[in-house]
């Protein structure tokens, strides 16, 4: 495990006075002791070996004259869940967004720092970002399907793109999305009804279909879960489980019960400054901060 | 500080295990008295009042249950439910030894006084101890304490396995004291037995403030 070695920020001292002493941990922590937890397919140790899929490094961010992040340094492995939490306006969802650039498009807005994807700075001049962009899907908070059918939803990226070359190869894309979706089943006899007849759940299932169809390597959920009722959430949580044996996920949730279940690796975030990236199950029962520990418990505010 | 919708709920928990573990404390009081001053409604007394000890464990595993499910506790409060809901049967089964020890009793007092030459109120002191420790050990969240508690343990055996030669010194000597030897046996060793259940406490107690496993000494 490496630490980076920050400068204290001028904003530190509140922090450091509930007991933080963050420099931003690079990769999160194993477990200190190696007791047996549940067992972890050997499929998932192998991507644990793998080189980090994204890495940040010191990485802020301004709206304006404010610092919304403030050097962050942390690692997304491979075909694991990496959760996102803390409170509103910490910070979580502007980091998630600069993981593809979503930023870019809000005026007066700044980056510093380092984004590598697979090894590349997506900062760096010459980024083709609609290419990043498919590399790296977005899911959201709301649903948002076009207003167009089932089908064509999942369809316009392809087409868009030129992905396929026929119109029998985009049908097949448009399946094998929706069925990585878990949402075929559902959908299969009324593809070409429009997408806003389906439920809130299913709405948030074909934008992950749609973001599914252009083949990307990593998807962000910026709490993909937060407008649907427990049944849709477990279904959407199910997914994520299921997709990262493909795709490496990054996850934003206000919800850390979700976090628990889902990721495998967990950030705190609190006013713009990550406080500790450990193991998901490390930072449920024993915390190495104590603000993530009053946070998690429910002690803040 | 705002007050949080879980703290009621483990200031309940923690104050029926209190409640609990002090029973237990009594219990095992209350038939060595039986057993020094030959009086066996104390001992009756111990086995009567075992039941509310049991019950108390039903109403503690429920509640940590309930808590778990409701409240869904994480890092200091989920060790804490989990500790609790692993201390209560140990302390259930510190009142069985106590309830044990108090059928010894009505035994031994109906025979004539049996002098072995033992120093039982020591080993009997230091079990009380012991246990009384472990409990201050886990209201307070002391660690520190719960270790000094652990290591009283090596102390106990130490006297048991004195206590245990002798009384076979004892039997071997006087074939008549054997039926009453054998009651004392049993005595001593459910003291030890009672002094491993509050090393158990102990060692919950640390993993509860620190997170750290360290039963079997394997981790």
């Amino acid at each position: 495990m490496m630490t980076d070695q920050l400068e204290p920020l001028e904003e530190d001292e509140d922090m450091q006075s509930r007991g933080s002493t963050s420099p931003a941990v690079l990769q999160a922590a194993e477990p200190e002791r190696s007791i047996p937890r549940f067992s972890v397919p050997e499929s998932e140790k192998e991507h644990s070996r793998a080189p980090d899929k994204m890495s940040v490094q010191r990485l802020n961010f301004y709206y304006g004259r404010t610092r919304a992040l403030k050097d962050i340094t942390l690692s997304v492995t491979p075909n694991r869940v990496t959760a996102f939490i803390g409170p509103s306006g910490c910070g979580k969802s502007t980091l998630i967004r600069t993981l593809n650039r979503m930023n870019d498009v809000v005026p007066g807005t700044r980056v510093e720092g380092v984004v590598e994807l697979d090894g590349e700075n997506i900062y760096a001049s010459g980024t083709d970002v609609v290419t990043l962009r498919r590399t790296v899907g977005m899911v959201f908070q709301k649903s948002n399907p076009f207003p167009r059918s089932i089908f064509d939803n999942v369809a316009y990226g392809l087409k868009i793109n030129r992905l396929t070359k026929s119109r029998s190869e985009l049908a097949e894309r448009v399946e094998s999305s929706l069925r990585a979706a878990a949402l075929w089943e559902e959908v299969k006899d009324r593809l070409k009804e429009s997408a806003y007849g389906l439920s809130g759940g299913q709405q948030q299932r074909l934008c992950i279909a749609r973001a599914l169809a252009v083949a990307p390597e990593v998807i962000l959920m910026d709490e993909p879960c937060s407008a649907l009722d427990p049944i849709a959430t477990q279904k959407i949580e199910e997914l994520i489980v299921e997709l990262k044996e493909r795709y490496t996920i990054v996850i934003v949730t206000h919800n850390m019960q979700q976090a628990a279940r889902v990721s495998d690796s967990t950030g705190f975030f609190w006013l713009g400054e990550l406080i500790e990236f450990n193991n998901t199950e490390k930072m449920f029962t024993k915390p190495d901060k104590q603000m993530t520990e009053d946070y998690i418990t429910g002690r803040f505010g | 500080m705002h007050k949080r919708l879980i703290e009621e709920n483990l200031n309940q928990i923690r104050d029926k295990l209190l409640v609990m573990g002090g029973a237990a404390e009594k219990a095992i009081m209350l038939s060595m008295r039986s057993l020094d001053e030959r009086d066996s409604s104390l001992a009756e007394r111990v086995i009567r009042e075992d039941d509310a000890i049991d019950v108390m464990e039903v109403e503690l595993d429920q509640m940590c249950v309930d808590v778990l499910v409701l409240k869904q506790p994480a890092a200091s409060d989920l060790r804490f439910v989990v500790s609790v809901a692993r201390t209560a049967p140990m302390v259930e089964r510190i009142g069985d030894h106590a309830v044990n020890i108090a059928k010894h009793c009505l035994v031994l007092n109906n025979e004539p006084q049996f002098d072995a030459g033992l120093d039982l109120t020591r080993m009997s002191t230091k079990v009380q101890e012991m246990l009384i420790d472990g409990l201050d050990a886990f209201t307070s969240g002391d660690p520190e304490k719960a270790r000094a508690t652990i290591e009283k343990d090596d102390e106990v055996d130490s006297l048991y396995d004195l206590f245990y030669s002798d009384l076979i010194a004892a039997m071997g000597r006087d074939p008549s004291l054997v039926e009453r030897g054998v009651q004392w046996l049993f005595v001593i060793k459910h003291l030890e037995r009672i002094a491993d259940y509050v090393t158990n406490i102990c060692e919950q107690i640390i993993y509860m403030s620190r997170g750290q496993v360290i039963k079997h000494s394997v981790w």
